[in-house]
């Protein structure tokens, strides 16, 4: 089978496990085994069903007294312990923080190499030597790898594919593994968890307003605040204004900050740096405004206003209103 | 108080990132060379904790004689030793890179006594394999937690614990590690400092432990880079000036986002 770790949080499953699903159901064709998932920390029935809508014939989960919360330590072992005990023929997960973590702390303890962030892969043919296209510098390139391993893993690269359920979905046969988990591995779960802001956050905003050098300060931020209220947005901005300390790290956009996939992103006074562009290219439109019709940003965006993000700004926001009234 | 942190020499691109004609490596003819982000922030952090409860600060990098520039970038911001994992500069996979890191750590505890605390960065910026932290923190049987943006510790204690927080969205998750403990931090956890004028003459000064390292390659290996293949858009300019703005917002009423 090829097992695809299913990353999940206090009863939802996570995006990147509808992609690795997606991913995991076409490889799995290609190698002529079953799709199976594995759910960490959870027996929860919908969550089997989600897996079976992506495709999943099977679904394992585990539940155990340090798996209670997540930590990346008892769940890489977790995850590792259901490769000792089912022998699948590839594992994946997908590649988000969580991800990434759980795969690494499993390879580590099978002592095994994992390939990061991939987005195509080639099955090996009998030789032991499969190859693989993964994503460097956050996916501004890409990298041909040959994997000699007697397990493969892989995590995909976030927001590389789409999710997408299968057409032939089935309700998946549901397993619970009994795995003899150490109790010291809870040194790692998760103590606390704050919230700072409910509602719409960066990464889940329909709309993004982002600011670059070329706003010039902090205060000079207002104009797009008042935007992005308007519209149910969020304010992002490029590494030159974190840098600057004009704006926190967690509004950053970009490869060190947050992948946004707004239905629009309005990226101003940014030149587009591959940095920040790995974080902004997931964004179903772009508008960029820029003074420079040169930028990358206006070069790569789906429009252009060829302005000073000062005068522009309020322009739109006036408009909004004008055809509010 | 004794922390040690790993960092990565890496190429410094603007706009654009262009591969050397043997597709091995960066074409880092028009670039400069950076610490990776996430542990230039690691070195701040470290350097602040020092700087708070007292103790030592050693960087430890693995990459070609030019990764001492590294170090001696970090000594320049209040790190106090280098220690050079020296390679032919080609690019080691995630499996070698950690054994190296790892026996290059039990050398430093076996002569010094051991780390209360290792940082390394999240993930690279250039390869991004998001592995090798975990696997040395592994083989050294430390805790370790990714993802970190804050940390408080109490080292006056001795045998306490690190409070790590860990961004989420809209809020964040805070983990208590047992020291020794280890982390992988990411960039916001703090701003860098620039190095001053007196940390820039101390750091000439810095003496770099140079160590030679026999691991052996892991499954990974790397066969070419290459650019991806973008779709070209066509970007269609909807003014110049503030008079565009009745056309974006046209546009933002056929998104449906208004």
């Amino acid at each position: 089978m090829l097992l695809v770790v299913l990353e999940n949080d206090r009863g939802s499953m996570d995006e990147a496990a509808r992609e690795a699903l997606t991913f995991g159901r076409g490889l799995a064709a290609q190698m002529g085994m079953p799709l199976h998932g594995a759910l960490i920390g959870a027996d929860d029935a919908e969550m089997v069903s989600e897996a079976g809508a992506y495709g999943a014939e099977a679904v394992y989960t585990v539940a155990h007294e340090v798996l209670a919360d997540f930590g990346p330590e008892a769940w890489g072992e977790a995850a590792a312990e259901l490769v000792r005990r089912l022998g699948p023929g590839a594992v994946l997960a997908g590649g988000s923080e969580r991800g990434n973590e759980v795969m690494a702390q499993a390879a580590a303890r099978l002592d095994l190499p994992l390939v990061a962030n991939c987005i195509g892969v080639q099955p090996d043919e009998g030789a032991g030597e499969w190859t693989m296209t993964r994503q460097q510098w956050g996916g501004s390139l890409l990298e041909d790898a040959k994997l000699v391993s007697e397990l493969p893993m892989m995590t995909t690269g976030l927001h590389a594919v789409a999710a997408k359920p299968s057409e032939s979905a089935v309700e998946p046969v549901a397993e619970a593994v009994e795995v003899d988990l150490d109790q010291s591995l809870a040194r790692t779960m998760v103590k606390d968890r704050v919230v700072l802001e409910a509602g719409v956050t960066l990464s889940t905003a329909p709309v993004v307003i982002g600011g670059g050098r070329g706003v010039g300060s902090a205060e000079a931020f207002a104009p797009l605040e008042e935007l992005a209220a308007m519209l149910g947005g969020r304010v992002g901005c490029s590494r030159a204004v974190t840098n600057n300390g004009w704006r926190p790290h967690s509004d950053q956009v970009g490869q060190t900050g947050t992948r946004i996939t707004p239905e629009i992103y309005i990226a101003s006074g940014i030149s587009g740096a591959i940095q920040h562009w790995v974080g902004a290219k997931a964004s179903k439109h772009i508008l960029a405004i820029n003074i420079d019709p040169e930028a990358n940003m206006v070069v790569k965006a789906d429009w252009a206003v060829i302005a000073d993000l000062h005068e522009v700004i309020p322009a739109i926001t006036e408009e909004i209103k004008r055809r509010r009234a | 108080m004794r922390i040690l942190c790993c960092v990565k020499r890496v190429a410094a691109p603007g706009a654009k990132i262009n591969v050397t004609d043997d597709g091995l490596a960066v074409d880092a003819t028009h670039l400069g060379f950076a610490t990776s982000p996430h542990e230039e922030c690691g070195v701040e952090e470290a350097v602040q904790l020092t700087e708070r409860h007292g103790g030592e600060v050693t960087v430890l990098t693995l990459g070609p004689p030019e990764a001492a520039d590294q170090l001696r970038y970090a000594a320049s911001v209040g790190a106090h030793h280098g220690v050079l994992v020296a390679t032919d500069g080609s690019a080691w996979d995630p499996q070698r890179t950690a054994a190296a890191l790892t026996e290059a750590i039990q050398d430093l505890e076996a002569a010094d006594g051991p780390f209360d605390l290792l940082v390394f960065g999240n993930e690279s910026a250039d390869s991004g394999g998001f592995q090798v932290g975990v696997r040395v923190a592994y083989a050294l049987g430390r805790p370790i937690v990714n993802g970190i943006k804050g940390i408080e510790a109490d080292f006056e204690s001795g045998d306490g614990e690190v409070r790590a927080r860990r961004e989420i969205d809209g809020g964040f998750e805070v983990y208590e590690l047992p020291m020794p403990a280890a982390v992988g931090v990411k960039e916001g956890i703090n701003l860098p400092r620039y190095p001053t004028m007196r940390g820039r003459l101390a750091s000439k000064k810095l003496e770099i432990a140079e160590v030679a390292s026999e691991a052996e390659s892991g499954g990974q290996s790397l066969v070419r880079l290459h650019r991806p293949r973008e779709a070209v858009t066509e970007t269609v300019v909807l003014g110049n000036g503030p008079e565009a703005a009745p056309a974006v917002v046209d546009m933002l009423e056929e998104l449906g986002v208004l």
